[in-house]
């Protein structure tokens, strides 16, 4: 029970292992054994959506997954994003419509983000707004995010916008 | 907080796994896709000692035709059942129910079968096999079962498993030619769990309702097959009357429990006029796709 056992997982195109008891979340591996802080832990119960990664391509909320379950996985968390010290178009959309207060939130609205819009080609604006309502933000700045993430959508699926 | 100290048991085929909740029965539960238990676990309103995970059976995830109803195993996420045209195209219900639950990373992990096992009286997929007459395969070391969903489901978070059983398929009628199907709710915000739901399938016979399907989540201890709405309907056209009719039979036959979120009164309102909304959509569809 309390036997830490390997985990390798490869995040953000880097394998890495480390060592978890099976109790313990995804989401504190990936904090407190691989060093990644750059993934939140806001409520632990799935609601809030901070601690939300890309695993195996979709995302997931990393506070509900145990780490040993990921052990062979393929994780992209906000480190992954910015590339040769360049931000992802994405992380540059969020400064630009100024969607981000404190900044707690904005990890998981980015992984959430993106498989919002990878996943889905034809995006309006209300299934923008169904889609980040996956997470929460506490100083209450939706409309840059929604208008961030559309913006990021028409760039993405080589529209205008989203209609 | 953290969740207790437990074994973690990873099977990689059905039997072993019908032979480590044989031999751990007792103290073991199984893990689905987690968005359920795992909060339970952190808040460690559970504290299962055993884990049987079931994340590593590949033969727990598909999606089958076979003829006159689809197979889902147990194991097929939410996500997979929201992509797939089969399901859409089948059982339009199914499709509709899922669209309403949670948010995509939840329904990225969460699968159907775990959601169907776990029973909580708001969430979709029960009511929505209620609904459907869906049919739910069981299986221990001592054998399997077929389970109606109407004897699946017991109260808040209680069904007719056995503490040994696996839930491995489920087998979900396919709707009729002219049906038309549409699941309703109504949250405090977009992907909590519903204050109340409705799902319906109805099918239409020119101006009239030939047959009609309907179940109601959140308003009970589990899923509550709307009977006494369905009677008002049959056979009959849908006219503000009737309409009305069904409401009022919905909201007589519910008896929901009231907490912090919603009155009593006010749950028993919204069953009877997510009925009227999801027969009306329901209708809507019917002959003519989702």
């Amino acid at each position: 029970m309390t036997d830490r056992t390997s985990v390798t997982i490869t995040v953000n195109g880097i394998s890495l292992t480390g060592l978890a008891e099976p109790r313990m979340l995804l989401a504190d591996f990936l904090r407190d054994e691989l060093r990644l802080t750059g993934t939140h832990v806001g409520c632990e119960h799935g609601v809030c959506g901070a601690c939300t990664v890309i695993v195996d391509g979709v995302a997931v909320r990393s506070c509900l997954m145990f780490a040993v379950q990921a052990d062979g996985a393929e994780i992209r968390t906000i480190e992954g994003l910015a590339t040769d010290g360049e931000m992802h178009p994405l992380q540059k959309l969020f400064a630009k419509h100024r969607a981000l207060q404190c900044g707690f939130c904005t990890p998981g609205m980015l992984m959430t983000a993106i498989d919002l819009v990878d996943s889905t080609d034809d995006l309006t604006e209300e299934d923008i707004r169904v889609g980040m309502s996956a997470a929460l933000c506490r100083c209450t700045g939706y409309e840059g995010i929604v208008n961030a993430v559309a913006e990021y959508a028409g760039k993405v699926h080589g529209k205008e916008g989203v209609r | 907080m953290k969740p207790a100290l437990f074994s973690h048991l990873v099977p990689t085929t059905v039997q072993e796994a019908l032979e480590m909740m044989g031999d751990h029965a007792a103290e073991a539960r199984v893990l689905a896709g987690g968005q359920s238990l795992v909060p339970m676990m952190n808040f460690r309103l559970a504290r299962p000692s055993v884990l049987v995970d079931l994340n590593r059976i590949p033969d727990l995830s598909y999606i089958d035709d076979r003829g006159d109803y689809l197979a889902v195993g147990a194991m097929t996420r939410e996500r997979a059942i929201e992509n797939s045209a089969l399901v859409r195209d089948a059982c339009p219900l199914v499709y509709d129910a899922t669209l309403n639950i949670a948010h995509l990373p939840i329904r990225s992990r969460g699968t159907i079968g775990g959601s169907i096992s776990n029973a909580d009286p708001a969430a979709e997929y029960p009511a929505t096999m209620l609904a459907l007459d869906a049919v739910m395969i069981a299986k221990s070391g001592r054998g399997e079962r077929s389970i109606p969903a109407a004897e699946f489901f017991e109260g808040v978070l209680s069904t007719t498993l056995n503490s040994d059983e696996i839930l491995t398929e489920i087998r979900v009628p396919k709707a009729p030619a002219d049906s038309g199907a549409a699941f309703v709710e109504i949250c405090r915000r977009h992907g909590d769990f519903a204050l109340a739901g409705v799902g319906a399938q109805v099918t239409m016979d020119g101006d009239s309702v030939a047959a009609v399907q309907l179940a109601a989540c959140g308003v009970g201890p589990g899923p509550v097959r709307l009977t006494e709405a369905e009677a008002v309907l049959r056979d009959n056209s849908l006219t503000n009357e009737i309409l009305s009719q069904a409401e009022q039979a919905a909201s007589a036959q519910v008896d929901p429990d009231g907490d912090a979120h919603a009155s009593a009164a006010y749950r028993r309102k919204l069953a009877g006029v997510m009925t009227k909304r999801a027969v009306q959509q329901a209708a809507g569809r019917a002959g003519g796709g989702v």
